[in-house]
């Protein structure tokens, strides 16, 4: 996994509600057998036509747009387990998704990808995504770190929440699987002592 | 202490708590399946990890795989290296496999409950969010990332932050034509898509006991549709009754231990939940949704809301203008093109007998195609042994093979763009049954009666 510490970036406002991972990666292109190349079709019915030719209208497809970091509306990521979804929206260049509330599976999967869901409250979200629909180069600075957001241009700097041991874990580029796979003595005692076995 | 269900069984799966609040979370039965395993294998590959607990980990192909002709090879490449790729893992890693063609295979969340794979007090998780599904057996269940289905293989664990409680109770008595889905999606209707994001529901009350195992199944399973992690009942005789014998159940003895344990498995009277609500059952009528989030859901005999027109900020209109309705109209006398029924929500024999009941002889509509896809081998058996294949032939539906199907586009089936279907599955989103596909939600006797008018009726008027 990728680390970060500090992105400072353009953002993509994308403020539709209940963005569910169907959208962010629709199932068809889940046939595939390795992690890359998701990217490609991220939002792929929202962003083309049947024909593939791109849609004027998407917000991918508006060139004043650009930036590693997207700014999603409330509930993003719903539905589906699919860490395709999370795989799609890091292939496609983006480091941090920021919204004001994000579905559980999709958080934990995105974070295990060293893609930082960042939580801001509905007014902060709101005020983001004015800023940038109206100064499309307006810069996003967030420092994991000191668990802060930062934008300039409206003087506005605010903290945001992250698990302890998942900062450290995208700070050093970690992942939970090196963690568990030391914690092998305890498991193994766990399982001895258990109290029903199946 | 006292304690809530799924307290007791959390606690007694913590290996190690961390400091900063996760636990080491040990997990009983891990399941899998060909779309979400494949990265997974390879991340132990690349760590050069052996698989921790090779007997606790049961493998199926249910995603991509055509309901006809199962013995012929997959005609789709990429799915059928999606699948191969599956058998090459299991064999290589001693993964048990419900392969295409074995008597067990299906639906992964199907098979676990039938075959005795899940009990009461497991922790149960697979890469798939409806894994919420085994929760109905009082086991704490539910779906993981393919990050975490690698994690899982290298260490029998998880780390999770314990999630917060909420009860759901349902009071009172469910009225005729009303099932477990009209249950879940009138609930979904009135909590929203985010409602329980973050918490593990509990669903308890008389007419929550008064389901089958299947209903419970099916309430169960579309927890995940209201952002819950997932959703559990406290096991009772009619847990006992359903796993009394199945394949991977406990027998004797060890029936007779686990039973003692098993009644154990209940919330303390003064348990608290973060959150707790009571809804009437004889409030709640069959539903239909209409719109492209499963909390778009409303009883058949009600129009689509108007309130929303001046502020749009659910997306609504969007929602509305893919879906070809109006707010405010009633969805009565729509015409309907094609009926599924099947999806881990709503294909167990049970709901199979439900269709077959009404349907028989009757015919469906003819500018209506129904298909019904039982959710496994062991359900198409049973639906052929009952006779229940004949029934539905002759009402001229098509009894397909075991698998996902049209739930999500990923096979072969798939409902063509700007057409709607009446769905017994979970997800209603916008392209979910193929690009452009309208999908309506629905029970399966709705399913049923909507196939047969070819439109979409209150089925009230019909079940009495
Ligand atoms: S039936 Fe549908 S919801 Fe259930 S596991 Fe298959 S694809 Fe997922």
């Amino acid at each position: 996994m990728e680390k970060f510490s500090i992105l400072n970036s353009q953002a993509v406002p994308l403020p539709a509600e209940n963005v569910d991972t169907d959208q962010i990666i629709p199932a068809r292109f889940l046939k595939a057998t390795t992690r890359e190349g998701f990217g490609k079709n991220l939002f792929c019915d929202w962003r083309y036509a049947s024909d593939g030719t791109p849609k004027p209208d998407f917000v991918l497809n508006d060139t004043r747009y650009s930036g590693q970091i997207l700014l999603a509306g409330k509930n993003f990521g719903c539905g589906s387990s699919r860490e395709h979804a999370a795989w799609a929206i890091y292939d496609a260049g983006f480091r941090a998704v920021i919204s004001s509330y994000f579905a559980d599976i999709f958080k934990g999967n995105a974070l295990n990808n060293g893609l930082l869901p960042l939580q801001v409250s509905e007014e902060v979200l709101q005020a983001l995504i004015n800023q940038v629909q109206a100064q499309p180069d307006t810069k996003i600075s967030i420092n994991l770190s000191e668990q802060q957001l930062h934008v300039g241009a409206i003087g506005l700097t605010v903290s945001f929440e992250i698990d302890a041991y998942k900062k450290e874990c995208l700070l050093h580029g970690y992942d939970d699987i090196d963690f568990l796979v030391n914690q092998k003595e305890a498991i193994v005692n766990y399982e001895k002592n258990r109290q029903w076995v199946y | 202490m006292a304690k809530t269900l799924f307290d007791k069984i959390w606690d007694a799966h913590v290996v190690r708590s961390i400091p900063g609040g996760q636990d080491v979370f040990y997990i009983d039965r891990h399941l899998i399946h060909e779309v979400t395993s494949p990265q997974a294998f390879d991340e132990l590959e690349r760590r050069k990890l052996p698989l921790f607990r090779k007997q606790q980990v049961v493998a199926t192909a249910d995603h991509n795989v055509p309901t006809r002709n199962q013995h012929l090879p997959i005609q789709d490449p990429l799915s059928r290296s999606q699948v191969d790729k599956l058998t090459e893992n299991c064999h290589k890693y001693g993964v048990e496999l419900f392969g295409l063609g074995h008597e067990n295979q299906g639906i992964v969340h199907v098979i676990g409950p039938e075959l005795g794979l899940t009990q009461p007090g497991m922790t149960i998780v697979c890469g798939d969010s409806h894994t919420s599904t085994h929760g109905a057996f009082g086991a704490i269940a539910f779906g993981i990332g393919t990050s975490q289905v690698a994690q899982v293989m290298a260490s029998q664990c998880l780390l999770q932050s314990r999630p917060k409680r909420m009860r759901i109770n349902l009071d009172g008595d469910l009225r005729k034509g009303v099932s477990a889905k009209d249950v879940i999606l009138y609930i979904i209707a009135q909590l929203g898509t985010g409602g329980a994001t973050g918490y593990f529901v509990e669903y308890a009350g008389k007419a929550i006991r008064s389901l089958s195992m299947e209903g419970r199944m099916t309430v169960c399973n579309m927890s995940i549709e209201m952002g819950a992690r997932g959703g559990l009942i406290a096991p009772d005789e009619v847990t006992l009754a359903y796993l009394k014998g199945k394949k991977y159940a406990p027998k004797g003895e060890e029936w007779q231990k686990a039973v003692a344990y098993w009644s154990t498995l209940h919330t303390d009277a003064s348990a608290a939940f973060d959150v707790e609500y009571t809804f009437k059952a004889e409030n709640i009528s069959p539903m239909i949704t209409y719109g492209t989030n499963p909390a778009m859901g409303m009883a058949l005999n009600e129009v689509i809301p108007a309130s929303t027109m001046e502020v749009d900020s659910q997306g609504m209109l969007k929602s509305l203008s893919y879906m070809g309705f109006a707010p405010g109209e009633s969805l009565l006398g729509h015409e309907i093109s094609y009926v599924f029924i099947g999806s881990c929500t709503n294909s167990r024999i049970e709901d199979l007998r439900v269709v077959a009941e009404y349907v028989k002889g009757k015919q469906k509509a003819s500018h209506v195609e129904a298909i019904i896809v039982p959710g496994s081998k062991l359900v198409e058996q049973q639906a052929r042994e009952e006779g229940l294949d004949a029934i539905l032939a002759a009402a001229g539906f098509e009894l397909r093979e075991p698998g996902c199907s049209a739930c999500l586009a990923m096979n072969d089936d798939k409902i063509p763009a700007g057409a709607y279907c009446v769905s017994t599955s979970n997800r209603n989103f916008e392209g979910r049954q193929g690009p452009g596909a309208r999908t309506l939600l629905a029970s399966p006797l709705v399913a049923a009666i909507t196939a047969v008018e070819g439109k979409i009726v209150n089925i009230m008027d019909y079940v009495n």
